[in-house]
């Protein structure tokens, strides 16, 4: 008897040690590096206080953001710890409340921009040719405009509603998450395993939709995080050039632009704190953006 | 050899430990390494990835990533500490006593910056003025071989090809006259051919400058051609260390003797021997591991190789090898070859090829990738492609399997019936017969699936089941690819590249192909795990009936799978015939020197073939036999002025070539003796 024993010698290579745990922890791992990374803590921290505000905004503002039943710019400090509008509206009030639109509706438009140019974007980059190229000159043109402009034509023409709004800045962010979906889908065709599901038979929208997609969900979801921070943005500039969300409605942009111009009357409190909540609510979306794609790229 | 043994070592290397920082813990990759290159002498590193061969020649330079640390132990050039010297000594040392040569030349270049004036940097860090250097960078391209270094200069690093690159970067290497040269898998990547000019060139530039040379490759010819002494490395030590030659011809330790029986030698053919392999897989970086690293793989193992460490024994002169049962691996050595998978009788023919050809249009040049082949495909028969990039293989399986359409004219059949140029207008049962698997498991692979339900909508598509009937062989393909149901809920890269291959197997499997074509199956696999696969394929093939395609820049595996060969250059056959007679000769002209210019690890033949010069463009053919204008044996005014015909010049034996058969046989016996 030799030492050598044909059945010891098949091969069993497993790579063993719990593999599912392996892929668990792998999933931890992503996680434990987003909570370790400062632009995340930060970033969702504020993030955090905001959507407690748009949540509980009725619990914790102590006044109504309508009530006008006190005198007319009160400055920031005791019984209205930011003051009071023109009309005597409490800002914190506003403040608070005004986040609950803004987290509503801002995620509502990153969801069609991004919905949208996903498809877009996977069927540019997955047939390319006449499709991409027609698409792609659309896009280029429609790049090219001026968006404050034509979204201010666009919006004078349909009507101003959170509706029209929301709709508006969605689509103007199609194009722009298309060209980001194309080229991760330009790379991704490269893979053998789209050649495979030709070879077995898969039809256009399969391969794109589950064999294509789930490998380039990283690059998705940051691209919907990013947006989310500009839809913000956006909305606010809308509002504040009075095509966007009407008034009464306690909106952050709808506020700076009502008083603006009382700034230099030392009216300072009632256009300053509302833009600060613009800009900490676009910071804290952008961190988390950031955050994510480094943790992506790992 | 005494002389040199006199002198300081160019490259001494004592207990080197080497650990990486992976998250705060120290992960040991290397366990103590020790070895010496004398002046003027080559060493080869050889063992399969993740042994730490690549560590071994960067801690020798201290050349670490940021987490490694060398833990243990020292290095010393020209008898110089290199673990204990300062920033400032150890830049001068090298710039001035060091070079390294990567695996990959176009990242090795710059891509914005002139050939030219790369080169000339390299002698511009010395100190010389810019004239000077240029010059110096002239002479340094004449040096390795570059007919036109003038011209050479004014290029972009993409104008030449992968062999004049590398070529480029070796005259660089040794602009500072170094007194150590390291090779990191200098050919890997490179085709055959262009391997041996560069393996010669290394050969040629060390005996005119002396330098030592430290040769790290997993490529066990490339070893045994360019190498004096070798060392076997496993797991972070040196196994076994002797002279190359008679490591390969007689090895002594268990892994080494295991390495040697995976590879397919010899001529080994599937119907005569099955090949062995190594039970249990490469231990992963940061494994705690028993005394003898080795031992839970070693089927010699005793207790003893848990907890005692083997030292050096010197079973032969000029050899050390550690291992306790010494004495025991003549039983490994001798074990006789397991049973072959056996004589497959080849059936019907089920693919015929007639005339295909395949024009690709390139700013406007026509580029005939592929020129009228005719070849048959019988049932059971293995058929393998053999040829330099650019040879139109690759093109060739794309064409069959619909990935493309062929050009008008040719016709390609499955069972007499024709089929359509591209897949998706082929009908379902044509598409589930011609199948791939390809080369690299993981692009073929979708990362985002669990291996089960790869396997599943391969099934329901290729197979047209579902539910119980599939689970049922979904169970079956499973056992069949010898893969545990554990790993039906992983996905890819939980798993090892042998397994992730096995499931690419599986996975053309499902549909019970007819032809499967096999691109390059093993060339992104270790040596151990490539024996398992192509045992697998041999397998299948007898279980299942399925005719392959091989396509492989590895002969031996070409050799070892195929019943017949098919050698294509410029896209043309020039031979075909049973894989016995072509490898056998008489050979084609270009057969001849493909298989004299890839490194055995047998050892080479006395004479070798050279070709010269690169593959020429399919944009711009030579003229009459296209081989001619490397043609070593072109017969002048016959060969450039009209292309032979591919003629039957034996039973079974095609060839395109003027020389009559009997003329070959009489070159190339000769050429033997």
């Amino acid at each position: 008897m030799s030492a050598v024993d044909p059945t010891v010698l098949e091969p069993e290579p497993l790579k063993d040690a719990g593999a599912a745990a392996d892929r668990r922890s792998a999933r931890r791992e992503r996680l434990r590096l987003l909570v370790r990374n400062p632009s995340a803590i930060i970033g969702g921290a504020i993030l955090i206080f905001w959507i407690i505000c748009a949540v509980f905004g009725d619990v914790i503002a102590p006044y109504s953001p309508f009530a006008t039943d006190f005198d007319g710019h009160l400055p920031p400090g005791g019984t209205h710890i930011l003051g009071t509008d023109q009309l005597g509206r409490d800002v914190l009030s506003r403040v608070i409340i005004g986040a609950r639109d803004v987290l509503i509706a801002a995620p509502i438009c990153a969801t069609i921009g991004v919905g949208l140019g996903t498809l877009i974007g996977l069927l540019m980059g997955y047939y390319r040719g006449w499709l991409d190229d027609g698409l792609g000159r659309i896009i280029e043109a429609f790049l090219a405009l001026p968006v404050p402009l034509v979204a201010l034509l666009t919006l004078a023409a349909l009507g101003s509603s959170t509706t029209t709004v929301v709709l508006t800045v969605g689509i103007f962010f199609t194009p722009i998450v298309a060209r980001t979906v194309r080229a991760a889908v330009l790379a991704e065709r490269e893979n053998d395993y789209v050649q495979a599901a030709k070879l077995r038979g898969e039809n256009g929208l399969y391969i794109m939709f589950r064999e294509i997609l789930p490998n380039i969900t990283g690059p998705i979801v940051v691209e919907f995080t990013v947006r989310i921070g500009y839809a913000v943005f956006t909305i606010a500039f809308l509002s504040f050039l009075g095509v966007g969300i009407q008034p009464p409605t306690p909106d952050w942009g709808l506020m700076v632009s009502e008083e603006y111009a009382l700034i230099i009357g030392g009216y300072w409190w009632v256009t300053v704190f509302p833009a600060l909540a613009i800009a900490s609510l676009v910071i804290a979306v952008n961190l988390v953006a950031d955050a994510l794609q480094e943790v992506n790229e790992r | 050899m005494s002389a040199t043994e006199q002198r300081t070592a160019a490259l001494k290397v004592e207990d080197l430990e080497v650990a990486y920082d992976v998250r705060g813990v120290l992960r040991p990759v290397l366990r103590g390494v020790s070895f010496e290159i004398q002046p003027g002498e080559a060493y080869g590193l050889v063992g399969e990835s993740g042994c730490g061969k690549s560590t071994t020649a960067f801690a020798a330079v201290r050349y670490l990533p940021g987490n490694g640390h060398i833990t243990g132990g020292r290095t010393l050039i020209g008898g110089d500490d290199v673990t204990a010297m300062g920033d400032e000594a150890l830049r001068e040392l090298r710039a001035s006593r060091i070079s390294m040569v990567y695996q990959d030349p176009g990242q090795s270049l710059n891509p914005t910056i002139k050939v030219g004036r790369q080169v000339a940097e390299a002698f511009a860090v010395l100190g010389a003025s810019k004239d000077e250097a240029r010059e110096r960078a002239v002479e340094a391209l004449r040096r390795v071989r570059i007919a036109d270094a003038e011209r050479v200069m004014e290029r972009y690093p993409y104008q030449l090809s992968g062999g004049m690159q590398q070529r480029a970067v070796i005259a660089m290497a040794l602009a500072c006259d170094p007194q150590l040269l390291i090779l990191d898998e200098p050919t890997t990547g490179l085709d055959a051919t262009v391997e041996a000019e560069v393996l010669d060139l290394v050969a040629t530039l060390r005996d005119e400058t002396g330098a030592a040379i430290l040769l790290i490759a997993h490529n066990l010819g490339v070893v045994r051609r360019t190498c004096d002494r070798v060392g076997v490395m496993y797991a972070g030590r040196i196994v076994e260390e002797g002279i190359a030659g008679e490591v390969f011809d007689d090895p002594q330790h268990p892994y080494t003797v295991g390495l040697l029986r995976c590879l397919p030698r010899r001529g080994a053919a599937k119907s005569e021997r099955r090949l062995d392999t190594i039970p249990g897989s490469l231990p992963l970086i940061g494994t705690p591991l028993p005394a003898c690293v080795f031992e839970d793989r070693c089927t010699l193992a005793t207790a003893e190789c848990r907890t005692v460490l083997p030292t050096a024994a010197h079973p032969r002169p000029d050899r050390t090898v550690f291992c306790h049962h010494l004495d025991r691996v003549g039983e490994l050595v001798a074990a006789p070859v397991t049973a072959a998978v056996g004589e497959v009788a080849p059936g019907d023919v089920v693919l015929q090829l007639e005339d295909v050809s395949k024009t690709f249009r390139q700013g406007g040049h026509e580029v005939r990738a592929l020129v009228g082949v005719d070849l048959e495909l019988r049932a059971g028969e293995t058929l393998g492609l053999v040829g330099e990039s650019g040879s139109g293989k690759t093109t060739l399986a794309k064409a069959i399997l619909g990935i493309h359409a062929a050009d008008q004219g040719g016709v390609i059949r499955l069972d007499r019936e024709t089929l359509a140029g591209l897949t998706t207008q082929r009908p379902a049962d044509a598409r589930r017969a011609i199948q791939i698997i390809f080369q690299n498991p993981d692009s073929a692979l979708n990362r985002s699936k669990t291996v089960r339900s790869i396997l599943s909508r391969a099934l329901s598509k290729l197979a047209g089941l579902t539910g119980q009937a599939a689970e049922d062989r979904l169970e079956k393909i499973r056992d069949e690819v010898v893969l545990s149901p554990r790993h039906l809920d992983l996905k890819p890269r939980q798993l090892s590249g042998g397994l992730k291959q096995r499931v690419a197997i599986g996975n053309a499997f499902a549909g019970d192909p007819r032809i499967v074509v096999c691109d390059e199956p093993t060339s992104a696999l270790d040596v151990s795990v490539q024996a398992a696969i192509l045992n697998l394929l041999a397998d299948l093939q007898r279980d299942e009936q399925a005719s392959y395609i091989v396509i492989s820049h590895d002969l031996g595996v070409v050799r070892y799978l195929s019943d017949r060969i098919a050698v294509l250059y410029l896209g043309r056959l020039m031979e075909v015939g049973d894989a016995a007679t072509v490898f056998a000769g008489p050979h084609h002209p270009y057969t001849e020197a493909l298989l004299s210019a890839v490194p055995s690890v047998d050892g080479d033949p006395p004479a070798r073939i050279r070709l010269e010069g690169e593959v020429p463009s399919a944009i711009d053919v030579p003229s009459g036999c296209v081989f001619h204008t490397r043609c070593p044996r072109a017969i002048e005014g016959t060969c450039e002025a009209s292309e032979p015909p591919l003629v039957e010049v034996e039973t079974g034996h095609m060839m395109r070539c003027h020389i009559p058969i009997d003329e070959l046989r009489r070159l190339q016996g000769s050429d033997a003796d």
